[in-house]
């Protein structure tokens, strides 16, 4: 068993998977015998609000949110959250970012708010170490879109100290039988991604 | 077993396992999930929705008196609707057991208010419980009752939301029978008359000297030696924050929260140099302790207001100079707010269109309408608390505050709650306002529950169904609508003439929630785009399926598009596109 802490802050818009991923994250680290904390906000998230979740993975931990700052990683399901959550990363941690964009209908609708027009590049210029993937284009081609979360999953996988056969199991218990093979090939496509060249 | 659970699932689970045999309590974000679980997977353990927190109370203490286990559930300011019955329990004691949850919301992520409940547990002399993880949630349900049990009190466990909704791994264990008891009549314990109730409050006071006492030795509340110089007195989450940042300090946890072990206190901290109280809200315990002649601080360095977080506590241990650690400053990122937003589809949006129109003074109440607030829609000017709205309305019309007519509007679920006695006063007192019932069949904002009108109880059976229509007619109600809220001219044609008749009147929607119990999905609109001339009109109406399309019109402002996935093909936006360039998708022929 590691001897560290892990803090993964996952975030997203409300209705895209963002509880479920930090289920399955929690599942494989219970699995493999670590003391798990998570922590969430429910309430208003069906109602397209940001949502995000703090799971924290070690011997023993104590808080369930993550200290500002100190975040392993950062998994955003989309971009302008990502954006918004990048200064809770650690020095060297890495931020894994769907281009997914989803305006809220108060910018289309205010001439006082904007969507920014490229907040990966924004998250770059805070960090070189970041995972910007199409995974809402990945997940089209896959034919369901709600994959976008296992995608990031599967990007996180490599970042976490545990094998790939457990977070297939994991996969295979959490999800409903007939999603278990698309998303076994969504995670595994996740895997694929690599850090994207740092812009300095 | 080990199981990741969140707070409110291991007090379910706790109550599982002290033999509750009613658990009762009324919908209220954080703490809704006790009772959906305890619904959802202990089957045999008796559960319900109470209309509202006054009467799951009651409810609860006709249990107890009756002999069974109870649990009672509700948010902060549930208990403020329940406090009637709380504070005259607390002289009357319990037969079996009662634990009620407290959940509070610091940093209201979806409350009115912030208040502190610790005070109630004092105010009424009653002790609390506060865990400070999944794992004390359910241990500490089940020494509430062994606490109520032999104190002859209600006990209160103190949960927030970082509690309630935070997952920890519980150990769990087999359930009980809890104690067999039957009800038996004593008057001068159950009958609080003036007579019976100053007997009353000499055992209140003498229990509390005894709790007192029972403070000093518990294995509640636990003094952790690191041989530091530095003392933490802490409880709840914030122990944990404070371990994450400072884990070499010494700490006395707090698990009974109240009384204090004061001389426990007092020698802890005679044995540091500098003692800290780190606590949510108000200074609840620093004050208690400071008010002993025992010298710690706190509040200076952590505020009242807010929730706690680990890197707020090491600001205040850094500033205090206790601890040295780099905190990174906030997050300079500016971006654009994203609130919560009505549904697609949502049928308060209608209503809300037709108020904005009107320019009316709405009187709101609290709900998934309460989002109605905000920007574009900007159609509430009042809420306070539940049921509020038709008393504000009723004051604010008799003061003639308004010129253009006054309109309360109030959801179904919160009708129920607390709406009811509203209307009573405005036909009482022959109040002139027009009372909109949001009638979704749903208590929606905290998931969609079922309520008295909905047909079915929590436990999922057939359930008495109150019709909201035959009880404003039998309260005197000469004016009632029913409208279809999707249909824009009629919500503004009929609240308007609603607002022009002498005398109250009632207008009922009637179109259910779009989520709950089932999720509906008609056929979706599009916008023709040869059509539309970017007049923006349709992105005031709020629909998250609205969505600016990259074309734009000759000033640069953007064309609309909608979102297929998302429209639930209500018509509203089609109504008011001037240029009715939105249409029915299978009408839509491109040539
Ligand atoms: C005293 C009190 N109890 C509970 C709550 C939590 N709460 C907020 S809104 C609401 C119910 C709303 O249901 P309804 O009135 O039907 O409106 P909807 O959300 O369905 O539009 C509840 C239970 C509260 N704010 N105050």
């Amino acid at each position: 068993m590691s001897d560290r802490n892990y803090s993964i802050l996952i975030v997203g818009v409300g209705g895209q998977g963002v509880l479920l991923a930090s289920e399955l994250i929690s599942a494989v680290a219970m699995e493999d015998g670590y003391d798990v904390k998570k922590s969430e906000v429910h309430g208003m998230s069906q109602r397209g609000g940001v949502v995000s979740s703090h799971v924290r993975i070690g011997k023993k931990v104590y808080s369930p949110t993550i200290e500002y700052g100190q975040a392993d990683v950062v998994l955003a399901f989309e971009q302008a959250e990502g954006l918004r959550a990048i200064d809770w990363l650690k020095k060297d941690g890495v931020a894994i970012v769907s281009r997914t964009q989803l305006v809220p209908a108060i910018v289309t609708a205010s001439k006082q708010f904007s969507y920014p027009d490229d907040p990966v590049g924004m998250m770059k210029a805070r960090t070189d170490r970041v995972i910007a993937a199409e995974a809402d284009k990945i997940a089209g081609e896959l034919g369901n879109p709600r994959l976008v979360n296992t995608i990031l999953l599967g990007a996180l996988s490599h970042y976490l100290p545990f094998d790939e056969a457990q977070w297939l199991q994991a996969i295979k218990a959490l999800v409903k039988p007939k999603f278990v093979d698309v998303n076994l090939t969504a995670f595994a496509r996740g895997r694929e991604l690599k850090l994207d060249a740092a812009t300095v | 077993m080990k199981e990741l659970m969140s707070g409110n699932e291991a007090v379910a689970r706790g109550a599982l396992e002290a033999g509750v045999r009613m658990a009762v309590g009324y919908p209220g974000t954080p703490s809704t999930e006790i009772l959906e679980t305890v619904a959802a997977r202990y089957p045999t353990v008796y559960c319900q929705w109470s209309p509202n927190e006054k009467v799951a109370f009651e409810v609860g203490i006709g249990a107890s008196i009756g002999g069974g286990r109870t649990l009672v559930t509700m948010k902060h300011v549930g208990l403020n609707v329940a406090a009637d019955p709380f504070m005259t329990f607390a002289y009357t004691g319990v037969n079996a057991g009662l634990v009620f949850i407290s959940a509070d919301d610091p940093a209201m992520h979806s409350s009115q208010n912030e208040q502190d409940n610790r005070f109630f547990a004092r105010f009424a002399q009653v002790p609390f419980l506060t865990p400070s993880d999944s794992a004390e949630c359910r241990s500490m349900l089940l020494d509430g009752y062994e606490l109520s049990e032999k104190f002859d009190t209600p006990v209160m466990l103190h949960m927030t939301t970082r509690i309630s909704h935070s997952k920890g791994i519980v150990e769990t264990q087999e359930p009980s029978e809890g104690p067999d008891l039957k009800f038996v009549k004593d008057p001068s314990k159950y009958v609080m008359i003036p007579s019976h109730a100053r007997e009353r409050h000499l055992v209140v006071e003498d229990r509390l000297a005894r709790l007192k006492e029972l403070a000093e030795t518990s294995p509640l509340n636990v003094v952790e030696n690191n041989g530091s110089r530095i003392g933490i007195i802490t409880g709840g989450v914030s122990y944990q924050y404070s371990k994450e940042v400072a884990p070499d300090f010494d700490y006395f946890k707090i698990g009974l929260g109240y009384p204090l072990p004061m001389k426990k206190i007092a020698d802890f901290v005679s044995k540091h140099d500098r003692v800290i109280v780190v606590e949510e809200l108000e200074p609840f315990w620093e004050d208690m302790i400071k008010a002993e002649g025992i010298k710690v601080e706190g509040k200076k360095y952590l505020g009242v207001q807010g929730e706690f977080s680990p890197r707020r506590v090491a600001m205040a241990l850094s500033e205090a100079g206790v601890l040295e650690r780099e905190v990174p400053e906030a997050s300079s990122v500016d971006l654009f707010p994203r609130p919560p937003v009505l549904c697609p589809g949502c049928p308060h949006r209608g209503a809300f269109m037709a108020l904005r129109k009107l320019k009316v003074a709405v009187t709101g109440d609290i709900g998934c309408y309460t989002l109605g607030v905000l920007q574009p829609l900007n159609a509430l000017d009042t809420c306070i608390c539940m049921g509020a709205s038709i008393g504000n309305a009723i004051g604010m019309e008799k003061v003639k505050g308004s010129e253009r007519g006054t309109v309360a509007v109030i959801g179904d679920s919160t009708f129920f709650h607390s709406g009811i006695t509203g209307l009573v006063d405005a036909v009482y007192n022959q109040s002139n306002v027009t009372v909109v019932i949001l009638d979704n069949r749903a208590t929606a904002m905290t998931g969609g529950q079922q309520h008295p009108s909905t047909g079915k109880t929590l436990m999922g059976h057939d359930a008495g169904v109150i019709d909201i229509e035959t009880l404003c007619r039998a309260l005197g109600i000469k004016n009632f609508r029913r409208l279809d809220a999707y249909d824009y001219d009629a919500a503004l044609e009929t609240i308007k003439e609603e607002i022009d008749k002498p005398g109250p009147s009632v207008i009922l929607t009637t179109r259910p929630c779009v989520l709950m119990p089932k999720r509906i999905m008609e056929e979706p609109y599009v916008v023709d785009l040869d059509l539309c001339n970017g007049c923006s009109a349709c992105f005031r109406i709020s629909c998250p399926a609205i969505a600016a399309a990259e074309q734009t019109n000759k000033h640069g402002h953007p064309l609309a598009v909608i979102d297929e996935t998302l429209c639930t093909g209500c018509t509203l936006c089609s109504q008011i596109c001037p240029e009715e360039a939105i249409v029915l998708k299978s009408q839509f022929v491109k040539a």
